[in-house]
């Protein structure tokens, strides 16, 4: 039974896990992207229109990270090129999304879809209390975790990490080394659409398999709060995600025993507890320093 | 193919004046497009969308249509009007949705609480309490911005969700109306609790449309004609230069932050004590955050925020009209008005730069100026 | 632009020849709450609408419009308006949030009926309540899960606390004990009549404590898909989910408005429409039970029985002896509870696995 409680957490955690992620190396360079709501549902609806139509749930989900990476290249296109505000742009793409969506998912309304299987190695799968939960569950959740532990080796190991950090941190002295600091910034920006992208393939194609409007319900903005909740570090991000998904079965399950709390005080504690933290990092000035992106959301027009 | 920017010498006068239009222009342009794809007449479905609601102000029979334009217009424009003090000085509070119903919350106190007590003075109370509870909402990301640098965007929006469920509690809590078989919602407030309608005869508009009127000429004054207003817009450009000049960042972080979540919270209450007339837990459909699309239409201009909280309220009015008349889906509604934020803020970046656009030989000698290739989104 | 047009031209002419209003085509209008493809309430009020039109002759005799994802604040009372102005003849709302506002509107406009769902105002005398007795449904689900269940506990995951929900986790509880007892109903409220992801949660934790039968009183489909992959038992809502669990779906109860919308714009256009008060069950076919499936023969003949019984008036679920959950008598042996009382219900029946949130 503890097994399935955990795996059932970790398909609560792992959309928001994909899409944190993603928004991490966005922050990273130094661009705040608020569209991962829009984003997210953009990919939940292709993702489950293509698997739907074509029958293969892996179209759906190379379809899904496509059309997030490109939907995020409207924002790019608008923040990076024409230099507009990012908080504004990122609203106005969440906007666009949730309409869109809802526009181009209206014919698959009702309809069951496919789901990604969980995957099944023999001997592995069948060891008991343990096998299903690292060994059997859905290909997605080990891609988030590849995910994670990628971008942690990427940003912190590699020389081209150095480069996207260092634009996020400065900007200015970046582009006078001779860095090209908006082509690194667009790069950064579709990762974060594509990661949005396939975390919304996973609500559709995995999580419940049907599509419906605004099936993100929010999940993208509690991406953006973990990527600052754990002070831009992707392990500390994969904390976060596992410990938000604790907190919402946890209180499911606190019902099911019958304990009589006030459901929506426990449906609050996430974001209180959300609060908390990032005033907790931000009060811890050296912390914070080194993390923070010193240029999120400071726009870029380098001068001639 | 490039795109590239020039930054203007001086912000242009011109493009300040023409941009909203021809965002509103191009908007038109993409919406007879999207609607041409859904397989609708592009001219009806324009029609429904931007004039049908309108016709109230030749035809008296529509003229209902007008108090609601106005009706639903208000708490966009109120809250909208606050914002853009906020957002010129660089303040990012994306939470007045959750001000917005705080404010409802603190505002309905004395109408649930004490239902007996019948006197004038009820209703000035009650406008009172609410613009004190959004304004002591709003005070909570201020205060970690300034005491802890912790970012105001983060907590101002976790702190809707808190106030969506801390409604949701108390309407479903102790504050339910007892004879009200158990559903949601308080009891319906006294006729001394409502706001009073403008114009009984021809619609249910109510005063708050009034207050967003006022609030947007005293803002506008504010910030046009005050030291108080210089002050917001310089720290808000150059924190640097706006501590030489001796201002301090932290006042101004609160005094945006109390003045924005005041005016969310009388939205709130106004809502509330106006068209609703009782507290339950659907009172906003999102106004706090379709209100920053007002803002940012409005050129963070009050008086042009009056304009763009109009528009927006069209946009709503329409949809429905679109709907029952042609079929158009309410979804359409949310795209239009993602689009219409999205070319609003492209073309805004012609008032400050000149964009160019070069052919690939030039590319090389583009390198080293302003902007990238792109593929053309 | 021409439709609208030439409704109006028809609306006037069928007020300018009164006694033409008879053969005069009826114009019915429908608010919902929810989009319209949300396979559950809306959904299937809409279908509703489409069975009456087509049970009364067709576009040519009825002509619809609806409104769908109205919200129920400051807006329904709009849209309720704008219908009433544009020539309808009868305004349904579908959801009880637009209480206030449909009194409000039909009070501006007396010569158009309203009729409101699951709503208990009615402040003047064109505007009628319906609702219907979905519990009697849920009483022959819970003999089913009695006779169905292994572990001899079912999961509810029901919506909102209102005593509409807390009516069908008491009907279900006392149609198990009619079978078993000692059975019992573990509840988690989901506080969201629709969020799949949540009641997808819901119904993995449930089952994760042990229930081997799901029931749930929000409207995805969701629950159903969690159950088919764990290979459970479920019974579907508002409306015939089979298709999302074909192995999966012992029955489901399905809200029929269609006879009701039939013959409430049928009395419109008979000129003799009048405000009623309806709370219309099995017998008056509002409640509908998709067909038994997954089940033994002599499962689906129990549950056959229970539903000729209800329907025929013969049994009602909530007749004595009836414990409250605290133990404490609520109904004596052969005692029937009242209506008004079942409407405001704010107690569980003993055997529910629960605290009820107050």
């Amino acid at each position: 039974m503890l097994e399935q409680i955990l795996i059932t957490i970790a398909t609560a955690a792992t959309p928001l896990l994909i899409a944190a992620i993603g928004e991490l190396v966005v922050e990273r360079s130094g661009v705040l992207n608020l569209g991962v709501e829009g984003m997210m549902v953009m990919g939940a609806v292709t993702g489950f229109a293509v698997a739907l139509t074509t029958g293969s749930p892996w179209l759906g989900v190379f379809a899904a990270v496509i059309v997030g990476a490109l939907f995020s290249l409207l924002f790019g296109f608008l923040t990076l090129t024409l230099v507009t505000n990012q908080v504004a742009t990122g609203l106005a793409l969440t906007l666009l999304g949730l309409g869109l969506s809802g526009m181009i998912g209206e014919a698959f309304v009702g309809q069951p879809g496919i789901k990604l299987s969980a995957i099944y190695i023999p001997g592995l799968t069948d060891i008991p209390f343990v096998g299903r939960l690292f060994f059997g569950q859905d290909p997605l959740f080990y891609v988030s975790i590849l995910l994670t532990v990628g971008v942690a080796w990427f940003l912190f190991r590699t020389r081209a990490g150095l480069t996207l950090r260092s634009v996020g941190d400065n900007h200015g002295s970046a582009h006078a080394l001779g860095i090209n600091v908006i082509g690194i910034r667009y790069l950064a920006v579709m990762f974060g659409g594509a990661c949005a992208g396939l975390a919304g393939a996973f609500l559709s194609l995995v999580y419940t398999t049907q599509w419906i409007e605004n099936m993100s319900a929010g999940r993208g903005w509690i991406a953006l709060a973990l990527v600052v909740f754990a002070s831009w570090r992707p392990l500390r991000v994969l904390a976060g995600a596992y410990l938000f998904g604790a907190v919402s079965i946890g209180q499911l399950h606190a019902q099911a025993l019958g304990i009589g709390i006030p459901s929506q005080l426990l449906s609050a504690l996430p974001y209180l507890a959300t609060i908390v933290v990032l005033v907790l990092i931000s009060r811890n000035r050296r912390l914070t320093m080194i993390n923070t992106p010193a240029s999120l959301g400071r726009p870029f027009v380098p001068d001639r | 193919m490039r795109i590239e920017l020039v930054r203007r010498p001086q912000h242009s006068a011109l493009f300040s004046a023409l941009s909203p239009f021809i965002a509103l222009g191009l908007t038109l342009v993409a919406g007879a497009i999207m609607f041409s794809l859904l397989g609708k007449n592009p001219v009806d479905a324009l029609y429904y969308y931007f004039i049908d609601p309108l016709t109230g102000i030749w035809d008296p029979g529509n003229r209902w249509q007008l108090h609601e334009l106005a009706i639903k217009a208000a708490p966009l424009i109120l809250i909208a009007v606050g914002l853009s003090v906020c957002y010129l000085s660089n303040n990012w509070n994306i939470g007045a949705e959750g001000q917005f119903i705080i404010g409802a919350v603190v505002g309905s106190f004395i109408p649930v609480v004490f239902p007996g007590w019948h006197s004038w003075i009820v209703l000035p109370l009650m406008l009172l309490l609410g613009m004190l509870g959004g304004a002591a909402y709003a005070a909570i990301p201020a205060f970690f911005k300034v005491k802890f640098n912790t970012n105001e965007i983060l907590t101002s929006l976790m702190l809707v969700y808190v106030a969506q469920l801390f409604n949701d509690w108390l309407v479903r809590g102790i504050w339910r109306n007892p004879e009200g078989m158990s559903f949601p919602g308080t009891i319906r407030f006294s006729e001394w609790a409502i706001l009073p309608q403008v114009w009984p005869e021809s619609g249910r508009a109510h005063w708050g449309f009034v207050f967003a009127l006022v609030a947007a000429v005293v803002v506008w004054f504010m910030l046009s004609k005050t030291l108080k207003g210089f002050e917001v817009k310089v720290l808000g450009q150059s924190p640097r230069a706006g501590r030489f000049a001796g201002f301090s960042s932290g006042k101004v972080v609160f005094f945006a932050f109390l003045l924005s979540g005041a005016l969310a919270g009388l939205a709130g209450i106004s809502e509330v004590a106006g068209p609703i007339e009782h507290l339950n837990e659907k009172i906003s459909i999102g106004y706090g955050f379709t209100a920053i699309i007002v803002a940012f239409l409005g050129r963070l201009n009050p008086l042009g925020i009056v304009a763009a909280g109009i528009i927006l309220a069209l946009t709503y009015l329409g949809g429905e009209s679109a709907q029952i008349a042609i079929g158009v889906s309410d979804k359409a509604v949310r795209a239009f008005q993602g689009m219409l934020l999205f070319f609003v803020l492209a073309c805004d970046t012609l008032i400050h730069y000149r964009v160019r656009i070069a052919g690939a030989p030039a590319a090389k000698a583009a390198e080293t100026k302003a902007g990238e290739a792109t593929q053309g989104a | 632009m021409k439709t609208r047009f030439l409704t109006l031209a028809a609306t006037a002419a069928a007020l300018a020849f009164g006694t033409m209003a008879a053969e005069a085509k009826v114009k019915a209008c429908f608010i919902y709450v929810g989009p319209i493809g949300d396979f559950g309430w809306s959904y299937q009020h809409h279908q509703g609408a489409l069975e009456a039109q087509k049970n009364l002759g067709g576009e040519e005799q009825v002509e619809l419009a609806y409104l769908e994802s109205v919200p129920e604040g400051a807006d329904a009372e709009r849209a309720i308006e704008r219908f009433a102005r544009s020539g309808c003849n009868i305004i349904f709302t579908t959801s009880f949030g637009y209480m206030d506002a449909t009194n409000a509107v039909a009070k501006k406009f007396p010569d158009v009926k309203f009729e409101h769902a699951t709503g208990y105002k009615r402040e003047s005398p064109n505007i009628s309540t319906y609702n219907s007795k979905f519990h009697e449904g849920r009483y022959v689900q819970g003999i089913i899960a009695a006779k169905m269940s292994k572990a001899g506990v079912a999961g509810y995951i029901a919506s909102f606390p209102i005593p509409e929900v807390v009516m069908g986790i008491n009907s279900f509880v006392l149609g198990a004990q009619s079978v078993n007892p000692d059975f019992k109903v573990k509840v988690v409220w989901a506080n969201t009549w629709f969020d799949p992801g949540k009641e997808a949660d819901a119904a993995k934790a449930l089952i994760d404590q042990g229930v081997d039968i799901i029931t749930q009183h929000t409207d995805s489909t969701a629950p159903m898909q969690v159950a088919h992959e764990r290979g459970i038992k479920a019974f579907g809502q508002a409306s015939d989910m089979i298709k999302f669990g074909p192995e999966t779906q012992l029955t489901s109860i399905v809200d029929d408005w269609g006879p009701y919308y039939t013959k409430r714009i049928k009395a419109v256009a008979d000129g003799n429409w009048e405000q009623i008060d309806i709370w219309g069950g099995m017998k008056d076919g509002h409640v509908v039970m998709a067909p038994y499936t997954n089940m033994p023969d002599d499962v689906k003949a129990a549950a056959e029985a229970a539903q000729a019984k209800i329907t025929s008036g013969e049994l009602n679920p909530f007749t004595g002896p009836i414990n409250k959950q605290d133990g404490s008598e609520w109904l004596k042996a052969g005692e029937v509870a009242e209506d008004g009382v079942l409407l405001g219900l704010n107690f569980y029946v003993a055997g529910v696995d629960d605290k009820l949130p107050q």
